[in-house]
């Protein structure tokens, strides 16, 4: 593990059931760095980014951010899940941005983005509630801060759920599939300001299915499938020139998508 | 949603102006009527009829003795019977809130013993009839006569007897309330589970505790849903109080009862019960109403803003 490491999962096993959903995946996320985690669905892509915030439970193998355990501690040879209130503390650096956006349907844009601040860090009201307005305004939505998530399209409501992250100042932001609800012409600027805030130097982990953007945009590329990563490595030569049969299939259906009805990243 | 435009020509069909019938190219305005509209008025007519001779019936009918009703409808028992209902009625409501938000909770815990407990009451106190429950709460001297308080680190104790402390109108509390308790468990419960899964996840990932993502995120969101059944519940509340009557709980039946037992005016004395238990129950819809214009849209809302405003935790 290098200096620069900030996200490091090793041997991860995650069992729903009879259904072993994980089993042992390893990877490590640099400081700076965009990963791309792609895979078809029911590859365990989704459930392994749910783990690295411990929304979701592990079974083996350790998650560190920064070199802590993330949701448990050693205790001799095992692992002990940690009390809610440390869990707790530890998400406050880790951001997330669902496929569903999530917000909070009674609370209008500003408030959204306010509620972490105020909630959690007990910052005054005043200072959250500029500090709220400029994430917006850097999300391109200045002029919809009291709009409620109902008045707002999919796109806005993920600009805003992408604000809400940012203001509890992350290290590192989880996306769950974050275009994957949206209508095709609202994903350009959803991808758009994730390009944005990846040029920043903001640490992200995208799970999706945007191969155009992962290209782009992406420093490394993972491919999973069945509970495994099949393939990692630099994103152009992973995406553009796959060496395991089963990333090239799976591309291959990919593209196939978007040339029947895909959109540009 | 946003209300309609008030547009008189669209939401009035036979308001017919003759320079839009003339307009070119629109379609001649044809005007629609209601089906078997002489049949609806037939029938209004027919059911105007029944209800006036019925009116008509009950309040000259003698053996009523409408007389009686009015001379005991303020009388003092009977004042103190509506009372004792409403704080019958109001108390057990309480607590069932109270004990259905712990056990709706409790049954969503991470510990499988808590969740057993609140499947375990819920089973327990809406599968036995309500008469029961308060005929075992009246009753529950016979089987824990008293309990002894010990003075910790002296020989000194003190005896509680059961029966000074459940008496008729006690029992009837901690009947009511433990049973509505369960009832409210499930509507609690209904209202966490219609909240997005989502919410608590997005709750959770901006770093609130389990419990505080609960408390101040989820449970306001549920009350819109849980406005109207609880509504329900109360009025239901109100009528099922008059089973305390069986245990003398000293409630408005109850005290009817003592009154027809000694003069024998049986009907109209359950007239004056059923007149104060409609004023209630009509009162109680009629607040339900207010309540749910009131807070229902945006409750959630203002207890959030309220506390951010405030940066209350």
């Amino acid at each position: 593990m290098s200096d620069h490491t900030l996200l490091s999962v090793q041997g991860v096993h995650k069992w729903l059931g009879h259904n072993h959903v994980l089993r042992g995946v390893d990877l490590t996320v640099d400081r700076g760095q965009v990963l791309c985690i792609l895979g078809p669905s029911g590859s365990g892509k989704t459930t392994l980014l749910r783990c690295m915030n411990h929304l979701e439970t592990i079974d083996a193998g350790t998650i560190e951010l920064d070199g802590a355990l993330i949701g448990y501690e050693k205790r001799g040879t095992r692992l002990i899940e940690l009390a809610p209130t440390d869990v707790a503390r530890q998400r406050q650096r880790i951001g997330m941005v669902f496929q569903q956006f999530n917000l909070f349907p009674h609370l209008t844009a500003l408030e959204n983005v306010m509620v972490g601040p105020t909630r959690v860090r007990r910052m005054a009201t005043a200072e959250a509630r500029e500090a709220a307005a400029e994430l917006l305004s850097r999300v391109g939505l200045a002029d919809r801060v009291d709009a409620r998530p109902r008045q707002l399209s999919g796109g806005q409501q993920q600009r805003v759920a992408i604000a809400r992250a940012l203001a509890m100042d992350p290290e590192l932001i989880l996306f769950d599939e974050p275009t994957s609800a949206l209508d095709p012409e609202l994903v350009g600027d959803v991808l758009t300001t994730m390009k944005k805030l990846a040029e920043d130097g903001m640490t992200m982990v995208v799970v999706t299915h945007e191969v155009k953007f992962a290209e782009e945009v992406a420093d490394v590329a993972v491919i999973m499938d069945r509970g495994v990563i099949v393939e990692s490595g630099p994103a152009g030569a992973v995406l553009g020139a796959p060496r395991h049969p089963r990333t090239a299939k799976f591309l291959g259906h990919l593209q196939l998508d978007d040339a029947t009805g895909g959109h540009d990243a | 949603m946003q209300a309609q435009p008030h547009n008189p020509e669209a939401t009035i069909p036979h308001v017919v102006r003759a320079e839009s019938v003339e307009e070119p190219g629109e379609p001649p305005r044809i005007r629609a009527y209601q089906r078997r509209a002489w049949l609806s008025r037939v029938l209004s007519t027919l059911v105007a009829v029944v209800a006036a001779a019925s009116t008509v019936w009950i309040l000259t009918n003698p053996n009523l003795r409408w007389s009686v009703v009015w001379d005991y409808l303020f009388s003092p028992t009977i004042l103190a019977g509506l009372v004792a209902t409403l704080e019958l009625s109001i108390i057990s409501m309480i607590i069932g809130i109270v004990l259905g938000v712990l056990f709706a909770l409790a049954g969503r815990s991470r510990y499988l013993a808590l969740r057993s407990i609140a499947g375990f009451y819920v089973w327990l106190f809406r599968g036995v009839p309500l008469l029961v429950q308060l005929l075992f709460w009246y009753n529950v001297g016979i089987l824990i006569p008293g309990i002894n308080f010990y003075l910790p680190f002296t020989d000194q104790s003190h005896y509680v007897s059961a029966n000074a402390v459940i008496s008729g109108f006690t029992a009837a509390i901690l009947g009511l309330g433990l049973n509505e308790g369960a009832y409210m468990t499930e509507i609690v419960r209904a209202g966490i589970i219609s909240v997005p899964r989502g919410q608590l996840d997005a709750a959770l990932s901006i770093g609130f505790t389990p419990a505080r993502a609960m408390r101040t995120m989820i449970l306001p969101q549920t009350v819109r849903v849980i406005i109207p059944p609880t509504g329900n519940e109360f009025i239901g509340m109100v009528k099922s109080s008059a089973l305390v009557a069986v245990i003398g709980g000293g409630d408005l039946l109850y005290k009817a009862q003592i009154i027809y037992g000694q003069n024998f005016e049986v009907i109209p004395l359950l007239l004056v019960v059923s007149i104060w238990y409609l004023v209630i129950t009509s009162l109680a819809t009629l607040g339900q109403g207010f309540i749910e214009r009131r807070l229902a849209g945006d409750e959630a809302r203002r207890t959030i803003r309220w506390s951010i405003a405030r940066g209350i935790r």
